[in-house]
C-alpha cells in the first residue's frame, strides 16, 4: 500500500501551515520598523533562541550532559572551532554514559 | 540580481554553507534514522515518509506526527495532525523573521519562498555567520539544500533498515545538537549586553519546558529573552 486519500490530506495540510509559518516569519519582519524598539528585539532572537534551545537540555539532562557541554565550551572557546567543539561534546557524552553507567 | 552579478561568489558561498552544516547535519542525520525508524514502527508507508520529509521537512512537527499517527485511514486525525504541525512550528516565526537582513526589500516574496527551505540547524548556522557580518542567501540555501538532502537520505534508510539500525544515542550522535548550539551560541556573545537576553531566554525556556513541555520552550524563551534584551537596550540609552 503506498498511501492512503486521509494520509496524503493530512500530509498536504501539515505541509502548508509549516511553509506559511516560515515565510510567514520574514514577511512580518519585513513590516516592521528598520531601526528602534523592534530591530533591536529582532538582533536579540537569535542569541535568546539558541539559549533556549540549550539550556532545558542541560538542566534535565544527566552529569554526563553537564560534563559534555563544559567539554564542548572550553574546546570552543580555546579553539574557536565549531567541528571541534561539537566533536569533544560528543565524544565527551559517549564516555561519560559510559562511565557514569559502569 | 546579486546571482548574475557575480556568479562564482553564489557558488563559494553555497559550499561554504553546506560545508558550514555538516557538524549540525551530523544530528539531523542521527535525528533522520530514529524518525524513519519509528514512523515504520508507527505504520507509515515508505511513500509517506518521502512524502512527508519531503514536504513537511520539520523534525520535531514529523516527530508529534507519529504519535497521532494511525495506520487506519478512516481514523487518521487530519485536523489534529495539521494543528500540531502548526503549533510546533510556530517557533519558525522567530526564526525567519531574524534573516530579513539577508534579501532587499524587493526580494521579499522570493525570500519567502527560499524559506520553505530553513530548519533550526541551517538557520542557526546563517545567523552565527551573520553575526560575524557575513552571511548570505547562496549560504542559507547551500546549508538548506544539504540538510534537506540528508535528512530525505536518512529517514528513509531509518525507515528501510528499520530496528536493524543502532540507536545513535549510543555514540553520544544525540548530544551533536546541543553541542552546536552551544558552541554557535558562545560564538555570539558581543559583550554584556547579551548577558540579560540569554539568561532570560534560559531561564524561561527551563520554566516553560517543565510547566508546558513539548517545544513552546524554544517559542517562549526566544521571545522573553529577546524582548528583555531589547528593552535592557532601550533602558541603557535613556540613562
Amino acid at each position: 500500500m503506498l498511501t492512503s486519500p486521509e494520509a496524503l490530506i493530512a500530509i498536504l495540510g501539515m505541509a502548508l501551515v509549516t511553509f506559511a509559518i516560515k515565510a510567514g516569519g520574514l514577511l512580518l519582519a519585513n513590516r516592521l520598523p528598520s531601526d528602534g524598539f523592534a530591530a533591536a528585539w529582532l538582533r536579540h532572537i537569535p542569541g535568546a533562541v539558541l539559549a533556549a534551545l540549550v539550556a532545558p537540555a542541560l538542566v534535565t539532562g544527566s552529569p554526563a550532559e553537564v560534563i559534555a557541554a563544559a567539554a564542548t565550551g572550553l574546546v570552543f572557546i580555546t579553539s574557536r572551532n565549531l567541528f571541534a567543539a561539537m566533536a569533544a561534546g560528543v565524544a565527551t557524552v559517549y564516555l561519560a554514559r559510559l562511565l557514569l553507567a559502569g | 540580481m546579486s546571482t548574475l552579478v557575480a556568479p562564482y561568489r553564489f557558488a563559494d558561498q553555497f559550499y561554504a554553507g553546506a560545508r558550514a552544516c555538516i557538524p549540525v547535519c551530523i544530528s539531523v542525520a542521527a535525528y533522520g534514522v530514529v524518525w524513519g525508524v519509528l514512523a515504520r514502527g508507527a505504520g507509515l508507508s515508505l511513500f509517506e515518509v518521502i512524502l512527508m520529509s519531503g514536504l513537511v521537512f520539520a523534525g520535531s512537527a514529523q516527530f508529534v506526527a507519529l504519535d497521532l499517527w494511525s495506520t487506519t485511514p478512516s481514523a487518521l486525525p487530519i485536523g489534529p495532525l495539521i494543528l500540531a504541525a502548526l503549533i510546533v512550528n510556530l517557533r519558525y516565526l522567530l526564526l525567519t523573521a531574524t534573516l530579513r537582513p539577508l534579501f532587499r526589500p524587493d526580494q521579499q516574496w522570493k525570500g519567502a519562498v527560499m524559506m520553505g527551505i530553513v530548519s533550526d540547524e541551517t538557520w542557526a548556522m546563517t545567523v552565527g555567520e551573520m553575526a560575524r557580518g557575513r552571511g548570505s542567501i547562496a549560504f542559507l540555501l547551500g546549508g538548506g539544500i544539504f540538510a534537506y538532502v540528508v535528512w530525505m537520505a536518512m529517514t528513509v534508510t531509518g525507515h528501510v533498515l528499520g530496528s536493524a539500525i543502532d540507536d545513535p544515542s549510543r555514540y553520544g550522535l544525540d548530544f551533536a545538537f546541543t553541542a552546536t548550539f552551544l558552541a554557535l551560541l558562545l560564538g555570539m556573545w558581543r559583550g554584556k549586553g547579551d548577558l540579560v537576553p540569554w539568561i532570560v531566554a534560559a531561564l524561561a525556556a527551563i520554566v516553560s519546558a517543565k510547566l508546558v513541555g513539548g517545544s513552546w520552550y524554544i517559542l517562549i524563551g526566544g521571545i522573553f529573552g529577546s524582548l528583555a534584551g531589547a528593552l535592557a537596550e532601550r533602558r541603557r540609552h535613556v540613562d
